[in-house]
């Protein structure tokens, strides 16, 4: 049995609003691969729950009038491996989702809730990082928007009120129209495990020149870590063997990896090296450049 | 904190008092004396305790009971008819994809699932390893289950 002090089932995002509101201890649950396990561990500040699992307001995917895409954050990942509009427009969100637990967990398993958990090695976020996706939010307050990057502010830590919930994620055309790419996962096993290191890159290529460059690290710094450095000194260049070498030589100077448990910075590092060279020859291939 | 659930479970219908904070293992085990669903990690990393919830393959032991209220559920001693293993189970018997047992009806529920998922589908190696890797089985290495897995699929 869980340890559940209370527990009230939101009927709309609005009511699940109103639960958190009346209750300042209350926090919310959808897919339960987090929030579950850390109840059944003991660990304080989840034992007051505002159920919006399954909640259909927060499923689904739309192509707005401006192409935007707008992403329910109650899609779980196995929603977002089929989704045709993903499999068209983002596919590397598809992929980043398949790397996630094992089936049982994606079948469940929401792409909010895994954002909301905060941590660094969160399979979903490197890819909405890679793609400037605004998290869509909405509290007692009203509506709010923030660039993904801001809404990490450190390790397990986001800027999700305790009122509020997370309702969708927007990616606007310019970030991901015409672009390649792909999302690897290394970790210690090949399914079931936390990343050891994350990459998300997405590139855009014309005449063998490639014009823009994504390359976000999970488990490289405390919260997801873009490359701006890289990208900036890579767009212009040449699609060639020595531009990866100097995409890997720069990347060192964007991440922070450290050492953990898991791994030591060392290990991490050269990790990091390793899958960005994988990263941009795949998403480079899949963009129709031989390299 | 109780409430009034109904699950058809095994194609029979059930109706339910339950404590909220229950696990649908729990109540699956407990209430209803279907204990096939195996407890393993309680964590959701194990999948002993796999269920089949409307046709989706969940970790019972991290999905709320009352989640399950009103939809149909299957569980490993449902899967036989009149007297008869389903395929998948006679698969695992013959292809000696059962040492202990105790992962078989989880694997069994996830083999199913992909079955179903794959049907008339032509699946990879990769595949049947993917589909099924959120089960762990700690005495066959694995070998058996997969072609257990290919038979079943023929």
């Amino acid at each position: 049995m869980f340890d559940l002090s209370t527990y009230k089932k939101a009927e709309s995002i609005d009511d699940a609003i109103r639960l958190l509101n009346d209750n300042p201890d209350a926090r919310l649950l959808a897919g339960g691969t987090d929030v579950l396990i850390k109840l059944r561990e003991g660990k304080k500040g989840f034992s007051s729950l505002v159920d919006i699992h399954d909640l259909p307001e927060l499923k689904g995917i739309k192509i707005d009038n401006n192409e935007t895409i707008i992403l329910g954050s109650g899609m779980t990942f196995t929603e977002i491996m089929e989704s045709d509009t993903i499999a068209d427009h983002i596919p590397i969100l598809a992929e980043a989702a398949g790397s996630v637990g094992g089936p049982q967990v994606r079948n469940v398993a929401t792409i909010g809730g895994n954002v909301c958990n905060g941590v660094t090695s969160a399979d979903s976020a490197s890819s909405l990082f890679s793609m400037n996706a605004m998290v869509m939010l909405k509290g007692k307050n009203g509506n709010r928007e923030l660039p993904i990057a801001d809404f990490y502010t450190g390790p397990g830590k986001v800027d999700l009120k305790q009122d509020e919930v997370l309702t969708s994620f927007k990616i606007t055309q310019e970030n991901y129209k015409g672009f390649f790419g792909n999302y690897y996962k290394y970790a210690m096993r090949n399914a079931m495990d936390i990343a050891t290191i994350g990459c998300a890159g997405l590139l855009k290529t014309e005449n063998g020149i490639l014009t823009d460059l994504r390359l976000t690290f999970g488990v490289a710094g405390p919260v997801p870590i873009r490359c701006p450095k890289t990208e900036k000194a890579a767009v212009g260049k040449k699609m060639n063997g020595e531009l990866i070498d100097d995409i890997v030589r720069l990347v060192e100077t964007d991440v922070n990896p450290r050492t953990s448990w898991r791994a030591s910075k060392e290990f991490r590092t050269h990790i990091i090296r390793e899958l960005t060279k994988i990263v941009i020859k795949e998403s480079a291939g899949r963009a129709g450049e031989d390299l | 904190m109780f409430k009034e659930i109904s699950y058809t479970v095994n194609g029979r219908e059930r109706k339910l008092h339950i404590d909220i904070r229950k696990s649908l293992s729990e109540v699956l085990r407990e209430d209803l004396g279907l204990t096939g669903v195996k407890l393993g990690c309680g964590v959701g990393e194990c999948g002993a305790c796999s269920v089949i919830v409307d046709d989706v393959l969940v970790d019972s032991c991290i999905y709320l009971a009352l989640w399950a209220d009103g939809k149909t559920i299957r569980t490993v001693e449902g899967e036989a008819k009149d007297g008869e293993l389903s395929k998948v189970q006679k698969a695992y018997v013959e292809e000696g994809a059962v040492q202990c047992g105790f992962c078989t009806p989880g694997f069994i529920m996830a083999t199913t699932s992909f079955k179903e998922k794959h049907k008339d589908q032509k699946v990879s190696e990769k595949e049947i390893r993917k589909g099924h890797s959120g089960n762990l089985c700690r005495c066959t290495g694995y070998q058996n289950i997969l072609s257990a897995v290919e038979k079943s699929l023929d």
